[in-house]
């Protein structure tokens, strides 16, 4: 094994010209993507992004690895099969809230479900943006788009929350205009053996403008979004002095401070804890933040190892395969 | 003793009465003895169809001869109804003359009634001509087995057996093969075993005390080319091609593929070899199933993805990805009745327009097909070697009629007639000079194979039309009307690759039969007999449908008539008049079953007076 040489972020780069309308979202999130590839500890040319068709899959060509632009929807099936074939690579899956939740819903929960070790972003605008600006499965009921001139009716997924219902081992959200919580996160999600799911909340400044402005705008995002760290209370607020505690199994947001509360009362945040877990991915309403990090980072084998497992647990016990053992098996007879 | 060139014998009864099981240990026993052999299993598209009706039977039909057999046989000589429903399915089906097997203790009327009877047809008029063994199969099951442990339910279930042993006596078949097979089936089980045995020598027992009324038949051993043979369906058939390709290529195999009648047996099958490296992902649908098998293809792998008509519709976005990729991948259609989901048990060529023309856009790829169970496996070779030789999908055509149905098949000569196959994959180990590109094509417009963990090659690859060498994305329209002609000239280019079409018959003649896929058997034999009677008729067999050898338009040219009988409404047809203008004409039979030969010869005279 060669050793892996030192990267730049330039040496991610590829040489096509990117081509999204100024000011998105997707800018910021290539940027961090390409600075967490030079700190992955793989090589590039084992790495591939693998992407369905939308704004955010045009990703691919922008980055100076393997990648693969394919069909609408279908991109965690193709990595899937790429992985299967070849568990060394880094198989990032780049989709958004349209490709990956609704064209492509039914290849994402079983990617998800099988534990394949793909890192898979999803890109949530909350709108179709390629499409030129229809409402998506993530758009809030009443938004007015040129499909919807009188409100959107239907009822929106939570990417994560249907990520953890499929049993994603590891789940994370992070946002557009953090580039070093981005890099974090998806670092994190590269580490963790087996599927890792990262919703990122992403502008598009077009059709959906502001979307997330409550998490994103400096006047308000401390108190609309909660950072989690692991084994640590789940502290928020300009002044440091909100937390999440637990009435019950429902969580509610207290100060510290005042009526009696102390930091011991909050909720320590585990990422192991599929209670913990299922309530960070449902907060958002009302006062409570939207958690941002790593929700939840559980242990549990990947798929494309335990083919290969098998495939040498079979070897072993019958030997190597030969096709003239093969053809010659069972039941023959000679003619003269 | 009756000696007999071939007979026909169909075993019939309800699909829970171990009909195809019965079916399949006569054909084994008799290929073991020698005889050439074609089967045709016919069942049920439910798995519990409602018991002792019509819907309800399920059938296996063996095709034994001393000379050679190509087609599981016309009309049974005998057919063995373990009810009346059975009976009456295929009592028009049974030749002039041929002996009914009936097992009169379910001639009750209940099963009557189920049948649609309203009395009791053995011994009227309705079976007149026929030679009826009244056999009380179930009865005597019961009584050969009163001190078995079993219960009452498990002896019943032997009754099969005793179906089977009367008719190894009738046909001289030898009782061992089948007795070992007992004894390894139901090892974990003797008492079960003893009782089947037990019940397959009754039935011979009893078929010898009632000789006096029958006339035994007897089926020489066939005169076929010396070697080693066994029996394979052509659903194996396929599965082992491409782990033969594989092989020959030096790459491992991968198979995304999703369940569907009648071609799960292939994925069924791959699953079983994990120690030749093979890797099958039951995928969530179609189109994870191919797109799987892009991703590994993309990776390196010999990848392939197997389906039947409704799911090739699924799958039709994605080959136009790989197509637009330049991937090799090899997608297989095992066919039958369609549309939508039509007949899933029954058989039809009804896809081969949906084979060559099913995706949007001008999205040429190359089409084969096989001809017979045994030719499934080089047909899965060939189409492997040219998806890798070409870099681009490849599909291969089977049926239902084939891909279940079995016949003995020579053991090649692996080495000798199934060589490396020279892939386009780059030797990733070498430091490149200038950038690589990953559409510069050779002078088979083919472009180079560089697949991840090769470094200094990394490269993006698309569906959105790409620029010349580079691949870069390209919406200059100039640019675009070069692409689709080049991806059409690469496919055109594949027949300077492919064996030349061949003749059975004479050069020239007054009548050309086109035939393609798994009609084979019914074409040739149809052929032959008229050639039998001095007519000037010979057979092109296509199983390169795109492109077709290049000597095609010469044979058609050379014919005063062109017929193309098709299980279809004139798919091939409709092609080759729109290609070479030849004026084809089309025998079409689109009732889920395969061409009887007999229809075949009459049509072909019919054709000749015209």
């Amino acid at each position: 094994m060669t050793e892996v040489p030192q990267y730049k972020k330039k040496d991610f780069i590829s040489d096509q010209e990117v081509r999204w309308c100024p000011g998105c979202g997707d800018y910021a999130i290539l940027s961090s993507v390409q600075m967490a590839m030079t700190k992955l500890g793989k090589k590039k040319e084992d790495i591939v992004f693998v992407s369905g068709i939308g704004c955010s899959s045009r990703f691919p060509y922008y980055m100076d690895t393997f990648g693969m632009h394919t069909i609408h929807g279908r991109a965690p099936a193709i990595a899937s099969g790429l992985k299967i074939h070849n568990p060394n690579l880094s198989v990032w899956v780049i989709t958004g809230d349209g490709d990956g939740l609704s064209i492509g819903g039914n290849h994402l929960i079983h990617a998800l479900r099988r534990n394949v070790d793909l890192n898979i972003i999803l890109f949530n605008n909350e709108i179709y943006g390629l499409t030129k600006g229809q409402y998506s499965p993530t758009s809030q009921v009443g938004l007015v788009t040129k499909s919807t001139p009188y409100g959107s009716l239907d009822r929106p997924f939570m990417p994560l929350s249907l990520a953890l219902g499929s049993g994603a081992t590891f789940i994370a959200r992070t946002i557009d205009t953090d580039p070093k919580h981005m890099s974090d996160v998806f670092l994190a999600a590269a580490a963790h053996k087996g599927v890792s799911f990262v919703e990122v909340l992403q502008n598009c400044v077009i059709f959906n403008d502001a979307v997330h402005d409550k998490q994103t705008n400096k006047a308000t995002r401390d108190d609309t979004t909660v950072r989690l760290e692991n084994g640590k209370p789940m502290i928020f607020g300009k002044e440091k002095n909100k937390g999440l505690r637990l009435n019950g199994f429902t969580p509610e947001v207290v100060t510290i401070g005042e009526n009696g509360v102390e930091e011991k009362d909050l909720i320590i945040h585990n990422e192991t804890d599929y209670n913990i877990s299922s309530m960070l991915t449902r907060l958002g309403g009302g006062d409570l933040p939207v958690a941002l990090g790593v929700l939840r980072n559980v242990s549990e084998l990947s798929y494309e190892v335990q083919i290969e497992t098998q495939n040498q647990a079979v070897t072993e016990k019958k030997g190597p395969g030969s096709m003239l053992k093969l053809l010659n098996s069972g039941e023959t007879w000679e003619v003269k | 003793m009756k000696e007999l060139e071939s007979v026909v014998i169909r075993f019939s009864g309800d699909s829970g009465d171990g009909m195809q099981l019965t079916g399949t240990q006569f054909s084994n026993t008799s290929a073991l003895m020698g005889n050439d052999i074609s089967t045709f299993p016919d069942f049920p598209a439910e798995i519990r169809a409602p018991q002792g009706t019509i819907a309800g039977v399920s059938g296996f039909q063996v095709n034994i001869g001393a000379t050679h057999i190509n087609t599981p046989g016309d009309e049974p000589d005998v057919l063995v109804a373990m009810n009346p429903a059975a009976l009456k399915a295929n009592l028009a089906a049974l030749s002039k003359n041929g002996t009914i097997i009936a097992n009169v203790d379910a001639f009750n009327e209940l099963n009557l009634k189920k049948a649609g009877y309203a009395a009791n047809p053995i011994g009227t008029p309705e079976l007149d001509g026929h030679n009826v063994i009244k056999a009380h199969i179930t009865e005597q099951t019961l009584k050969a087995l009163e001190n078995s442990p079993l219960d009452n339910k498990e002896k019943g279930r032997c009754k099969n057996f005793y179906a089977l042993g009367m008719t190894y006596f009738m046909f001289s078949r030898d009782l061992e093969p089948t007795i070992k097979w007992i004894n390894e089936k139901f090892g974990k089980k003797p008492e079960v075993a003893q009782a089947n045995i037990t019940t397959l020598k009754a039935g011979w027992n009893y078929a010898e005390t009632i000789e006096a009324t029958v006339s035994t038949y007897s089926v020489a051993p066939a005169k076929i080319a010396p070697g080693k043979y066994r029996q394979i369906n052509g659903n194996i058939s396929t599965a082992w091609g491409f782990l033969q390709a594989a092989e020959s290529a030096g790459l491992k195999l991968f198979l995304g593929s999703y369940p569907i009648t009648p071609a799960t047996d292939i994925l069924h099958e791959l699953s079983k070899f994990k120690n030749f490296g093979v890797k099958t992902f039951q995928a969530e649908d179609e189109i994870a199933g191919i797109c799987s098998s892009i991703g590994a293809a993309f990776g390196g792998a010999l990848a392939i993805t197997t389906t039947s008509g409704p799911g090739l519709a699924l799958k039709g976005e994605a080959i136009g990805l790989a197509m637009m990729y330049e991937v090799p991948l090899v997608i297989v259609d095992v066919q039958r009745g369609g549309p939508s989901t039509g007949l899933p048990t029954k058989t039809e060529q009804s896809d081969l327009l949906q084979a060559l023309y099913g995706r949007n856009g001008e999205c040429p790829i190359i089409v084969v097909a096989a001809s017979r169970p045994n030719d499934c496996f080089h047909m899965a070779y060939e189409a492997s070697r040219l998806a890798l030789e070409h870099m681009t999908p490849v599909l291969l055509l089977t049926d239902g009629y084939i891909a279940n149905g079995a016949e003995p098949w020579k053991i090649p000569d692996v080495a000798k007639e199934y060589g490396k196959i020279k892939t386009h994959l780059v030797d990733g180990k070498k430091p490149l000079e200038e950038p690589y590109l990953a559409y510069k094509r050779d002078e088979g417009l083919v472009r180079p194979w560089a697949v991840p963990g090769m470094p200094g090659y990394e490269h993006r690859i698309g569906g959105l039309e790409k620029a010349q060498n580079t691949g870069n994305v390209s919406y200059d329209p100039k640019n675009h009307e070069e692409m689709i002609h080049i991806r059409e000239d690469k496919v055109a280019k594949v027949a300077e690759n492919i064996p030349l079409q061949t003749l059975e018959g004479d050069d020239k003649g007054d009548l050309l039969v086109v035939s393609w896929g798994g009609t084979y058997g019914a074409t040739h034999m149809a052929v032959n007999k008229a050639r039998e009677q001095g007519k000037k008729v010979s057979l092109m067999h296509l199983r390169y449908l795109n492109p077709m050898p290049r000597n095609v338009p010469e044979i058609l040219g050379n014919f005063k008539r062109i017929l193309v009988p098709e299980l279809n409404l004139g798919q091939l047809k409709s092609v080759l008049n729109a290609r070479f203008q030849c004026n084809a004409v089309g025998y079409n039979k689109v009732q889920g079953l395969p061409f009887k030969i007999s229809e075949l010869v009459e049509v072909i005279n019919r054709t000749l007076e015209v």
